[in-house]
């Protein structure tokens, strides 16, 4: 049941984030409740569901229904929650060391599941909450404490692992760019199916280097395709700073879900009688 | 030994063969039969760890009252060939007065069982079978039981068509033709064993495993959600709840792996609909952090652990009641929850119900710890009188006040809003919160929100669904156990009653909180206490006494699986202790 006349406003708390100042996490709090407002889906009819780190912390920073559970399990949590209840939208929100290395099996299994929620992952390739080491997205020759001289391993590449895992609506957006960011997520809410918006999210704090990202990201020159073969070929072949909705698919979303009434239990029994 | 026994009130007898022979399924249709004719029993199976070419054994025990355990040794022994028989030898004793029947054909009985001085009797049940176009061995074998046992054919007849019906007429000729072979093959046989009449009764009688008996209990319970992860001895409980689910409008998702299947069920339940998963011990550990996160965040969720052999993989097709201390001690933290254990393959239904209805009543996660020997056990019952609990979450209604999901309520337990309700808006957080929901590092919010979770189990009436006290209430002997054990303990009863050395037994159902006033009194007067569990370490003993003195002098018989304590080595105990 959609409501008209909602404001962002309308979806956010009275709790102070955490996030250091210029944490581009603000940034997309301020879409996503940009976009909520733009759909006209009221809080209530909302679940945002999170694991743990910086990012983890948005749903109490809204006034939708919120899950702050353990690192990892965002998915897990919503995929149990949008079955049990189909009516809800429900989002599921993470970073890329919650969401790409302790969940990553999670991620492969929602996007083939493709149950009908939105995933947004803020990816500032660092684990910030304790104090900067290097996340599955982090490049090979990042130094830190953790791993002088850097990793020497290839980052994970989101974007390909959710289209060859069967994601049927796949973006990349940059927290900066509020506008993009709002009509993509608002696009991948209202997609049918797992919806996967990686958003590149800069941490000012243990990686000021991404505050280039502001002048480095571009507008994707091409529409969406809805071939997959088409879109890992642009996506593999991409900058890693095309933004935009790079692809939208056509599955079937999973519709498995839970009637309100319970049937007659009475009858299983007979399975049981001699 | 060739003479006829007359009348006896229980018989039990073991099909042996290697898997994929049929041997389990020639055991289930005499069960069937045997339940049909009005006779009570139960059907265990012995299986190795390969799905074909390993041992499977199907055991049954029939009688004419009910039967709470495995029987101790075996009347009847029909063994389809003796490969693999070192493995499963001694699953199934047979005893001086026993038939062993065996096809000359397919090897010799091995030395464990001609030491005995049973009967050893030579049938050719492979060419019985092969003289028959499409015959099979276990049909021949069932013929053999029948007439051993004196089963009414009529009735074996209906259950071998019902059986074999989906796979055409031929195929019941064929089983019909097999059976009647295996009757007449046993013609002459000695020694027999004629089972007493069946009772008559009115009762609606069910044949029902207990992995079943746990499904449909928490569907009664309410449970209209389930995640499953496949893991032995535990998957039929969510292949039972598969289609169920389905037929009564709830749902069952498949998850990757138990980290994932323990919070979809907590995602489910947090969206107001009561949920499951059902897992076994090495699931349990991956599942410890989030059921943590079911605690302190207050999300009411069922997880049915059915134990095996451990630790690790140990040995998946076999039970042990070894988990108590993972299920109790296992979060980090303090996190108040419950613990209960079904006291036998028919109380796993209201074991199931039950805890559904402590979860959802007390917004805590709940473990209930089965295990394999009543997970896997078949048994004949009478119907189970129907328990109602009025089983629901305390619910949040609008007032107009700003809503407090964590409310310091006098009980402990607050009003849960459910996701739709408009101003119920709230973030349930494993982080430490405040009576809002809004995160805190505060040592007030800390201590109040302990306080609280720890208040709501510790104040709740459990009634008197603790336990069970048998046998004699006077007694000042004791056997004290739980869970799955109890059923051995039962029968030890009955044994040192007719020896006229009478025994209390107290069996325990709700392991955490330990009811402590409730045990208390059914140790009134106790000065002899044999704690009895399957685990090697003697893990309730150790939970009974870290939170309660016990009176008199305490024992323990306790020892790992796979070999499971017998009725006559816990009488023998309680014999030995008595003399000396």
């Amino acid at each position: 049941m959609n409501r008209p006349n909602l404001k962002p406003g309308d979806f956010k708390s009275d709790t102070t984030p955490i996030w250091c100042p210029g944490c581009g996490d603000y940034h997309v709090l301020m879409s996503i409740t940009r976009a909520l407002a733009q759909l006209g889906r009221p809080p209530e009819q909302v679940a945002a569901v999170s694991g743990i780190g910086c990012s983890s912390r948005i749903p109490a920073y809204t006034n939708c229904y919120g899950f702050h559970g353990v690192h990892g399990r965002s998915l897990a949590v919503a995929a149990g929650l949008k079955v049990a209840r189909p009516d809800l939208t429900v989002l599921a929100l993470s970073g890329d060391g919650d969401g790409f290395s302790i969940g990553g099996n999670h991620f492969l299994h929602a996007c083939r599941r493709n149950i009908d929620m939105t995933y947004i992952v803020m990816d500032n390739r660092v684990y910030g909450m304790t104090k900067g080491q290097p996340s599955p997205t982090t490049e090979p020759d990042w130094d830190s404490a953790l791993s002088p001289g850097g990793t020497g391993l290839s980052p994970f590449h989101p974007l390909v692992i959710a289209l060859a895992s069967g994601a049927n609506f796949v973006a990349r957006e940059f927290s900066g760019d509020i506008k993009g960011c709002t009509a993509t997520i608002a696009e991948a809410i209202a997609h049918p199916g797992f919806s996967f918006v990686e958003i590149l999210s800069p941490c000012v704090t243990f990686r000021p280097d991404e505050r280039e990202w502001k002048g480095k990201v571009h507008k994707a020159a091409v529409e969406a395709t809805d071939d997959p073969a088409r879109a890992a070929r642009r996506i593999m072949t991409d900058d890693g700073m095309n933004t935009g909705i790079l692809y939208r698919g056509r599955r079937r979303p999973y519709h498995t879900s839970v009637s309100d009434e319970t049937g007659d239990l009475g009858a299983l029994e007979a399975a049981f009688e001699l | 030994m060739t003479q006829d026994k007359t009348d006896i009130p229980e018989v039990s007898f073991a099909i042996v063969g290697t898997g994929g022979k049929g041997a389990i399924t020639g055991g289930a249709i005499l069960l069937e039969a045997a339940g049909k004719a009005g006779w009570h029993g139960l059907m265990t199976r012995s299986v190795g760890p390969q799905i074909r070419g390993g041992e499977a054994a199907a055991l049954v025990r029939l009688a004419t009252g009910p039967a709470f355990c495995m029987a101790q040794d075996f009347d009847i022994l029909v063994a389809l060939d003796w490969k693999n028989a070192d493995r499963f030898v001694s699953a199934m004793p047979v005893h001086a007065g026993s038939i062993v029947i065996a096809d000359p054909a397919a090897g010799t009985p091995p030395e464990a069982v001609r030491a005995t001085g049973c009967t050893i009797v030579d049938c050719p049940i492979s060419d019985l079978a092969k003289a028959i176009d499409g015959g099979r061995e276990n049909m021949i074998a069932v013929g053999l039981v029948t007439q051993l046992i004196g089963l009414p054919v009529s009735v074996v007849m209906d259950v071998v068509a019902a059986k074999l019906g989906r796979k055409g007429a031929q195929a019941v000729e064929t089983g019909h033709a097999c059976l009647e072979a295996g009757i007449q093959a046993a013609n002459g046989m000695q020694p027999r064993f004629p089972l007493a009449p069946a009772p008559q009764t009115d009762a609606r009688r069910w044949l029902i495993t207990g992995n079943e008996a746990m499904g449909l209990g928490v569907l009664r319970g309410g449970v209209r959600f389930a995640a499953a992860y496949p893991i032995t001895p535990a998957t039929e409980i969510l292949e039972y709840l598969a289609p169920a689910l389905s037929r009564t409008g709830g749902a069952l998702l498949q998850a990757e792996d138990e980290l994932a299947s323990i919070n979809m069920a907590i995602g489910a339940s947090f969206g107001g609909r009561p949920s499951v998963t059902a897992t076994s011990g090495p699931g349990l550990s991956l599942m410890m952090e989030s059921l943590g996160l079911a605690a302190a965040s207050e999300t009411p969720v069922v997880v049915v652990d059915v134990m095996r052999v451990g630790p690790s993989t140990g040995i998946a097709t076999k039970s042990e009641q070894s988990d108590l201390n993972i299920a109790i001690y296992g979060f980090h933290g303090d996190a108040p929850h419950v613990v209960v254990a079904p006291l036998g393959v028919a109380d796993c239904l209201f074991t199931g119900q039950w805890a559904v209805h402590l979860a959802e009543s007390l917004q805590t996660p709940v473990i209930v710890l089965s295990d394999q020997s009543i997970g896997q056990a078949r048994v004949l019952i009478d119907r189970p009188a129907d328990v109602q609990f009025l089983t629901r979450r305390k619910a949040w209604r609008a007032s107009g006040e700003a809503y407090q999901r964590y409310a310091l309520t006098a009980d402990g337990v607050s009003p849960m809003s459910i996701p739709g309700q408009p101003g119920g808006q709230y973030t349930a957080d494993g982080l430490t919160h405040d009576e809002y929901g809004a995160p805190s590092s505060t040592a007030r919010d800390q201590t109040a929100q302990m306080e609280k979770r720890a208040r709501k189990i510790e104040g709740f009436d459990f009634g008197d669904h603790w336990g069970q006290i048998e046998g004699d209430t006077d007694a000042s002997t004791v056997i004290l156990t739980w869970g799955a054990m109890t059923g051995a303990a039962r029968e030890a009863l009955t044994a040192l009653d007719a020896l006229g050395t009478p025994a209390r037994l107290v069996a325990v159902r709700l392991i955490a909180p330990l009811p402590r006033a409730d045990l208390a009194r059914a140790l009134d007067g106790a000065e002899r206490i044999l704690v009895v569990e399957q685990n090697r370490s003697g893990q309730f003993a150790r939970h009974l006494r870290s939170e309660m003195d016990l009176p008199g002098e305490v024992r323990q018989l306790c020892r790992e699986g796979p070999d499971l304590i017998r009725p006559d080595e816990i009488a023998q105990a309680i014999r030995d202790w008595s003399i000396s």
